[in-house]
């Protein structure tokens, strides 16, 4: 058993206390400054108190930004739409391909898996940019640009490998045995796959799913180059706020607390899961 | 109901021989025991057996099919695993029924055969349980329920009292035999204890390094052990095991032990004047007043009294230990200088150097010695 004396309980609690206000300082401000005006958030020194408005998102909802040179239209709630599009699929198709993968790369070893493997890990190793010119090439060569398809296709990238290898984590800590005395039962390798590997590496896919989200959401450097104004992600259409008579703070403060909602939602309620996750695929590497 | 036969099976993990050149035939209906320490390659055979892992040489005959490239799932075989490897996410009922639904057996069908099973080997009350609410010994059972289900003719068990407690071990080594029996399917048994290899086999394979260095009923084992290592390896105590030269004289070929000649009756006529090792089992050995033909004067050292039996622990004039074991309630001396006479029918010689048994095939009888 372990005891703590008062004055270590009160200083472990200040520590905490500072360190979640260190880290969660940033997210509080914004979320202010998404209820202020233009002219409140640059006002010098900056003020605690101040009088709320929703006009920040207002505007984002209803697609019209008011600035001093006149109404420019945004298309943020398309944008919101879009991102909610291109992660749910890409991850979608990367459970389909990279689920199946893992259970491979876990289960047989074949001439060269720990090389194919590695291989798409490395994709994460890759800076994007310096993929991004060749691709940008070739998928205007093959009509990819600009489409759903292509980006979908480049979030792989970023998804793929993520669920690859903590999946592959999960599958090998079945123990074999399990799955070969379902299939001396008199079951095929692929009811075997469904039936017991599938459901007990299902926190695993379940957290990797999650954590492959959200990357793809917080994505922005492909997005930015492969897509045009309606196929962009939030990521990107946050840019639209820079308008040339200035920076829109409070919309933009406003994009970011609406674009980080469903993820900050998810993450919360899978934090368990996450967290399983991400420690599982840090020891199983 | 199925034979098994292996032809020349050998599996090799990277430069690693598991088994060479392994040929076995375990006839329809007999329970084969497979003994040996861990690493022997026992687990090994029984997943080649299995199917779960493929050979690199030789072949496997299942009913008289050849069943080497044949997937698990078609094999027909039942087995229980050391670890029970039951499905965690199912409950007791549901690991049972998996192989009655591969099957495709109705609903109807599959809980009549679970209740049926799980009723014989006592977990009716716990069917509705996932496994991780089991004890030990009602996974093990659980596991051998899931072996038994679907009524396989070849049944492989793989230690499946290794990881439970010594009370359920002691029942089950009692009930398996007739369960095994009532369902008239082979079965070979992997175990590393040898009560267990002598409870339940009909015949016993001895297994080191990936070979079979014996195969015999449980009797011959006990009573002819091939070589000092299996000799060590059944019997509690353990044998006792001396150095000796046997010479000849006009008597024939006799043993000193203690300055005591002992003649030994048997073909030894190889040994006389090489390095050899006698085994003596302690049961085999016997105290007796001094001056009888072949008492061997020794000195008590410690007594150890089990429930059935008293281990005494003495040591020779040459200083060598040897154990005595006698029932419990019979007399002996619990201290002090004693005689010990050597039994006349289950001393066995080895050759020192190869460890090797010699003599005959048969049981080695020896006369006690007299005193030259």
């Amino acid at each position: 058993m372990e005891h703590t004396s008062l004055l270590e309980r009160i200083l472990r609690g200040m520590a905490l206390t500072l360190v979640v206000i260190f880290f969660m300082f940033p997210i509080v401000w914004i979320f202010m400054m998404s209820f202020q005006t233009n002219e409140t958030i640059l006002r010098i020194p900056p003020q605690l108190i101040f009088e709320p408005t929703l006009a920040n998102y207002t505007a984002l909802v209803t697609g019209k930004l008011m600035t001093a040179a006149g109404t420019l239209d945004i298309a943020f709630m398309r944008n919101l739409w879009n991102s909610v599009f291109l992660s749910v699929t890409s991850v979608a198709v990367s459970l389909l391909l990279g689920v199946p993968a893992a259970y491979a790369f876990a289960r047989h070893k074949f001439r060269g898996s720990e090389d194919i493997a590695f291989t798409l890990l490395s994709f994460k190793f890759a800076p994007a940019l310096l993929v991004l010119l060749p691709l940008t090439l070739y998928f205007q060569k093959l009509g990819l640009a600009n489409t759903y398809v292509g980006l979908i296709w480049v979030y792989q990238l970023i998804c793929l490998p993520l669920i690859l290898w903590i999946v592959r984590g999960y599958f090998e800590d079945i123990p074999a045995d399990i799955e070969y005395a379902y299939r001396i039962g008199g079951h095929s390798w692929f009811a075997t796959f469904r039936k017991i590997a599938l459901p007990l590496a299902g926190p695993g896919i379940a957290a990797a799913g999650l954590l492959a989200f959200i990357f793809a959401w917080n994505n922005f450097v492909f997005a930015l180059v492969l897509a045009s104004a309606d196929k962009q992600p939030v990521t990107v259409g946050a840019l639209a706020f820079i308008t040339s008579s200035g920076i829109q703070y409070g919309q933009i403060s406003a994009a970011i607390v609406l674009s980080i909602t469903p993820t900050l939602a998810l993450a919360l309620y899978a934090q368990r899961y996450l967290v399983e996750g991400l420690s599982l695929g840090a020891v199983k590497g | 109901m199925a034979s098994l036969e292996l032809k020349n099976i050998v599996k090799r993990y990277k430069s690693q021989t598991v088994l060479d050149n392994l040929s076995l035939t375990v006839a329809d209906g007999e329970t084969l025991v497979l003994f040996g320490p861990s690493g022997a390659g026992k687990t090994v055979l029984l997943r080649l057996v299995a199917g779960v892992i493929d050979p690199d040489e030789g072949k496997i005959f299942i009913g008289g099919d050849d069943m080497t490239d044949v997937d698990a799932e078609f094999r027909g075989v039942g087995m229980a695993f050391q670890n029970f490897a039951l499905f965690p996410h199912m409950s007791a009922f549901d690991n049972i029924a998996t192989p009655l639904e591969a099957k495709r057996s109705s609903p109807g069908a599959i809980k009549a055969g679970v209740e049926s099973v799980a009723k014989l080997l006592k977990i009716a009350h716990v069917l509705s349980h996932k496994p991780r609410a089991l004890s030990n010994g009602q996974k093990q059972r659980t596991a051998l329920a899931r072996a038994l289900v679907g009524s396989p003719p070849l049944l492989l068990l793989d230690d499946p009292l290794r990881n439970v407690d010594a009370k359920l071990r002691f029942e089950m080594r009692l009930e398996l035999p007739r369960l095994l029996a009532d369902r008239g399917a082979t079965v070979v048994y992997v175990t590393q204890d040898y009560k267990e290899a002598m409870a339940l086999g009909d015949r016993i394979a001895v297994m080191s390094q990936g070979v079979i260095r014996q195969l015999g009923t449980p009797e011959q084992i006990y009573r002819e052990p091939a070589n000092i290592e299996i000799a060590r390896l059944f019997g509690d105590p353990t044998i006792n095991l001396l150095d000796v030269k046997p010479a000849r004289d006009t008597r024939g070929i006799y043993v000193g032990l203690s300055n005591v000649q002992v003649h030994l009756a048997g073909a030894y006529d190889a040994a006389v004047g090489r390095d050899c090792v006698i085994g003596l089992r302690p049961e085999a050995l016997s105290f007796v007043e001094e001056g009888i033909p072949g008492a061997i004067p020794v000195t008590v050292e410690a007594e150890t009294p089990l429930n059935e039996k008293i281990v005494t622990l003495v040591r020779t004039v040459r200083g060598r230990e040897i154990l005595v074991s006698r029932p419990a309630g019979t007399p002996g001396r619990s201290e002090g200088k004693v005689h010990i006479a050597v039994d006349g029918k289950s001393a066995l010689l080895f050759d020192h150097a190869s460890g090797d048994r010699l003599g005959s095939k048969n049981v080695v009888t020896l006369r006690n010695g007299e005193a030259a």
